[in-house]
């Protein structure tokens, strides 16, 4: 091959541009290849509100239903129950639900509900994504005398009181999540639609 | 007639010259000891797997509503169904094994020390290959274990800040661990990481072979070569040497490996665990949760750590740690039988954190046993962290010119 007459720097900026451009096509043939990974339009509209029957929940009793693929939990809390939730402030790291993302902003103070007898949240520990255990005070259970009820996840032993606050020194960051919920009369509630106004 | 076939085939293809450079005319150093089958056993392994794993595509439906039920249909109606499958099983957890010990293997005898950085660092994108490998087909069965495992490790990438939720959203595909999961793993599984896998074994490969092996003395025997054949003194040709000697190990291999295949191929519950014989439930965590075997040091590591992110940091620095560790040693010498009484204490402690930590990563974590998993996570680290400084202090042994055979 002869090199006779190279105009060298033309040759290099040819190259470099031709680089260049070409690296701006892959970039963008990316794309489509990165963006079928995302959701489908199935699985984001698979999401629909699901109704509840909470009039044969006794008091103590938990209800597990699914939305969203996640379970959603509906538990009766008993006067004790609500009471003691007042008592465990020092001990949660988050005692009057003010991280914003874990309820929909008309959920609000120490009981983390619409009424205070039932909490509705959804049943995956904010660690890991595991769905901790319901531990009610008189179950058998090793997570000491002064456990008052409440939630304790397998996997890395997070704890959660019984309005799903979690509690300090446990790998959890924050508060279950309560799921956007309303109630239809006194005994339905609909998981997935906000209370309005 | 096969002299003009071989000669015809050599003017088109490099046969005899690939022959010879890697089998025939490739000298290895002649002091091999047990610590060196475990490299061509990681090949015996990779092939048991690929040749069962595409029996087992001819049957296995990634859908998850069939998935678990057509794993059954291997196990119980398929002609022999079940040996494939348990054969596929085994050969993940033997997989680990012979990994395990064939990296043992280099970090006692230096080997990962320069010229063979490349070496170590192809080996190490292949164990995380393997990892991604394995984590992925543990879920295919789609028991209980395998979706809360799947649940749990995919969450981990959720405590990455900012992006973490929008990127264990996009490896899911969906708001859980569902359908769309269980199919882009098939496909992962079955074909873009074995390809990736089988990619960095050549290249594991062919860095080896232009470094030549290292050996348990960590004499370059290259630097001793005979004046008229050029061929190291202290080499000999791996084939038939080595090819007869590995030929040796995989009938021992193959022994032990049957024996767990065919007397107890769940190894009580350490290879296949008892909670993936119930159907994936998204409502419901099984009540002890853990990775297999295989994965526990690096779980009890994460679990030592009382936050979610930092956790996550621990656990990912753990495996990064591995990949440094040609540049974390500062020692004169590669193999421990010349290295002094800091380097072998070291190790000792490690390789005693390394499964303390396995051990915990499998049992329920207790306020104590978290304490002993943070004394041994420390340990580890403590390991990869001061070697630049104990490597230099540690009093070495002068290392023989030629290697020495027992």
């Amino acid at each position: 091959m002869s090199t006779e007459g190279v105009n060298k720097s033309r040759r290099r900026f040819l190259t470099a541009a031709t680089t260049v451009v070409g690296g701006v096509g892959t970039v963008f043939a990316a794309v489509p290849f990165l963006a079928y990974w995302q959701p489908s339009a199935k699985a984001q509209a698979a999401g629909a509100p699901v109704e509840v029957d909470i009039s044969k929940l006794e008091p103590g009793q938990r209800l597990t239903v699914e939305w969203r693929g996640k379970p959603v939990w509906v538990v009766r809390r008993t006067k004790q129950n609500l009471d003691d939730l007042t008592k465990l402030s020092d001990k949660l790291r988050d005692p009057n639900a003010e991280v914003t993302t874990q309820q929909p902003e008309y959920v609000k103070g120490i009981t983390r509900s619409l009424k205070p007898e039932y909490l509705v949240v959804v049943g995956i520990c904010t660690h890991l994504g595991c769905s901790p255990n319901y531990v009610k005070a008189d179950d058998a259970h090793n997570l000491g005398s002064d456990w008052k009820g409440g939630f304790f996840c397998p996997c890395h032993g997070s704890r959660f009181d019984l309005a799903g606050r979690v509690f300090q020194g446990v790998p959890a960051p924050t508060n279950l999540v309560v799921p956007p919920y309303t109630y239809l009369s006194d005994s339905r509630i609909v998981v997935g639609v906000d209370t309005k106004g | 007639m096969i002299k003009s076939l071989v000669s015809w085939i050599d003017d088109r293809f490099p046969l005899t010259k690939l022959w010879n450079e890697h089998l025939a005319e490739y000298y290895a150093p002649k002091n091999f000891n047990f610590w060196y089958y475990f490299g061509s056993l990681a090949l015996l392994v990779l092939v048991i797997q690929i040749l069962t794993g595409i029996f087992l595509t001819m049957n296995y439906k990634p859908d998850a509503t069939l998935a678990f039920a057509s794993v059954e249909y291997i196990m119980r109606d398929v002609n022999f169904g079940w040996l494939i499958r348990y054969m596929h099983s085994t050969g993940a957890s033997f997989f680990f094994i012979v990994v395990y010990l064939h990296m043992f293997r280099g970090l006692m005898y230096g080997s990962y020390k320069k010229p063979r950085e490349l070496v170590w660092l192809f080996g190490m994108f292949l164990y995380l290959c393997l990892m991604a490998e394995a984590f992925m087909g543990y879920l295919l069965p789609w028991g209980q274990m395998s979706f809360w495992g799947a649940q749990v490790i995919i969450s981990l990438f959720g405590a990455i800040p900012y992006v973490g939720e929008t990127l264990s959203l996009w490896i899911r595909g969906d708001f859980v661990v569902a359908d769309a999961t269980l199919n882009r793993f098939f496909s992962l599984h079955v074909i873009a990481l074995p390809i990736v896998l089988l990619g960095l074994v050549v290249a594991h490969i062919i860095a080896l072979h232009e470094v030549g092996s290292n050996n348990p003395d960590g004499v370059e025997i290259k630097k001793n070569k005979d004046p008229v054949t050029h061929i190291p003194v202290d080499g000999i040709p791996f084939h038939p040497y080595y090819t007869v000697k590995d030929i040796a190990g995989v009938a021992g291999f193959l022994i032990i490996f049957s024996l767990v295949l065919f007397y107890m191929p769940e190894m009580g519950g350490y290879f296949l665990e008892d909670a993936n014989f119930v159907p994936a439930d998204p409502l419901k965590t099984p009540v002890h949760i853990a990775p297999v075997w295989y994965f526990t040091p690096f779980y009890a590591i994460l679990r030592a750590v009382p936050d979610k992110f930092l956790g996550v940091v621990a656990m990912g620095g753990a495996v990064a740690m591995l990949f440094l560790l040609p540049w974390l040693d500062r020692s004169e010498v590669k193999s421990i039988r010349y290295k002094g009484i800091i380097f072998k204490t070291a190790l000792t402690l490690f390789v005693i954190s390394f499964v303390g930590l396995g051990y915990l990563g499998m049992q329920p974590s207790t306020p104590v046993s978290t304490l002993v998993a943070q004394v041994f996570s420390a340990i580890y680290f403590g390991f990869f962290l001061l070697m630049p400084l104990y490597s230099q202090w540690d009093q070495t042994k002068p290392v023989p010119e030629r290697v020495t055979m027992p």
